[in-house]
């Protein structure tokens, strides 16, 4: 089936069978390999991307249930060589030590502090539920993300 | 993990998907949000030959104050109903409820008419509809009908709706100022509830409804009639688990979760939020 995507600004087409999942066409079809496959069952948020600039786990949705939308992925963020704030604070913070969950946890992120432009700790803990960090790193995570939203 | 072939149709109106899935028969399925159904192709536990996309059916998402009761379309996403201000007004424990399904990136693609249909004992919304008394609205090829959510839940994962009526709409009677309480158990921030309640009180009058305490949904009812007698709300806690046949699984034994429903019904007949 033939689907268009405009991915990080960019029109994109794709012609995939229907249970081709949006994760393995973000990678596998756009070389966007920065999108990580974690657990594969929309527990750990590794696969998180913005859809119409919402969160969603690329693991659990199909390539043609994006037709026609628009989809940001970790690589769509930075400008140039100035990274994301979000990305920045991450960097400044430590808020990663393996690096597997990050760009799903920064995508998550990102998408909290639209919803919620001034969280307290506790409701960015809340927020990134559906981001697991194998690491344990959650306190500098956390840190990054209270840091990202003062700026 | 990359589910089975399947043919992938998108309707265009709830008419159109309702005539793809009577043509296809027992083989079609239809996609909401598609996170309940996805994960069970995944692992290939569903094998539908065709999917039938709704998700876009723009008309089926909506939130409507209707005086008596808040009308909620099938398609409404859990984000939408978590925020709503009608239905953190007039239905307060339906919105909580919806905040704690899953996780932020589930409830912006997961929809509660998906997660009623679907009919997971161990999913919050079925279990909370049905202790607000709710009513759900089905469509087929010969029109419409209203299915109180007592009678809708028929079985593990199966409802009364027929394998060609799509669920349209969720009707939920105003709290109007009851006290509710909602408790969920379980070990991650994100999992299904170990064992969950979903109560409201209003005098000597209320309705409980138990996450995961059998193969469907279940209404305490016991626990209604002997708050309705006048017994304490630890006297009629006792009784949770009456109306429920609860099984072990890696999680927890029967007993287990016997003991956890009586304590959960508790406190969530004693919370005082209204």
């Amino acid at each position: 089936m033939k689907i268009a995507v405009t991915v990080n600004g960019k029109a994109r087409e794709g012609d995939v069978e229907p249970r081709t999942l949006l994760v393995q066409w973000v990678r596998e079809a756009l070389g966007l390999t920065g999108t990580n496959i974690g657990c594969d069952t929309s527990s750990c948020g590794a696969c998180t991307v913005h859809l119409d600039g919402e969160s969603v786990k690329s693991c659990t949705m199909l390539a043609v249930q994006a037709d026609g939308c628009s989809v940001t992925t970790i690589e769509g963020l930075a400008n140039g060589d100035t990274l994301h704030p979000m990305q920045q604070a991450f960097m400044d913070n430590h808020g990663l030590q393996c690096g597997y969950c990050t760009p799903g946890m920064v995508m998550a992120a990102i998408s909290l502090l639209k919803e919620n432009p001034s969280p307290t700790e506790e409701d960015v803990r809340i927020g990134l539920e559906g981001n697991l960090c194998r690491c344990t790193g959650y306190h500098n995570i956390v840190k990054s993300v209270l840091a990202a939203a003062g700026k | 993990m990359i589910p089975a072939a399947f043919d992938y149709k998108r309707a265009g109106s709830a008419a159109e998907a309702i005539s793809l899935v009577s043509q296809y028969g027992d083989d079609a399925k239809f996609l909401a949000g598609g996170h309940s159904l996805l994960p069970l192709m995944k692992l290939r536990l569903a094998q539908p030959a065709v999917l039938v996309d709704i998700a876009r059916l723009a008309d089926l998402s909506y939130i409507r104050d209707e005086g008596n009761h808040v009308a909620i379309g099938a398609l409404t996403r859990h984000h939408d109903v978590e925020n709503s201000g009608v239905l953190r007004q007039h239905v307060p424990l339906l919105a909580h409820a919806a905040s704690h399904v899953g996780d932020p990136q589930v409830r912006h693609r997961g929809t509660i008419g998906g997660s009623i249909a679907h009919a997971d004992p161990a999913s919050d919304l079925p279990a909370t509809t049905l202790a607000l008394g709710a009513t759900y609205v089905a469509q087929g090829p010969n029109g419409t009908r209203e299915i109180a959510a007592s009678d809708f839940y028929t079985g593990f994962l199966e409802s009364a709706l027929a394998p060609d009526e799509m669920l349209t709409e969720i009707r939920v009677p105003k709290m109007n100022g009851a006290t509710w309480g909602f408790q969920k158990f379980n070990r991650r921030a994100q999992d299904w509830a170990i064992v969950g309640v979903a109560a409201w009180r209003r005098g000597n009058e209320c309705g409980v409804g138990l996450v995961n305490m059998g193969s469907t949904p279940v209404l305490a009812t016991s626990v209604a009639s002997a708050i309705a007698g006048g017994a304490s709300v630890a006297d009629a806690a006792r009784l949770a688990s009456e109306d429920a046949e609860p099984q072990a699984d890696m999680n927890a034994t029967a007993e287990y979760r016997r003991h956890l429903a009586s304590v959960l019904v508790r406190r969530a007949l004693e919370s005082q939020s209204a």
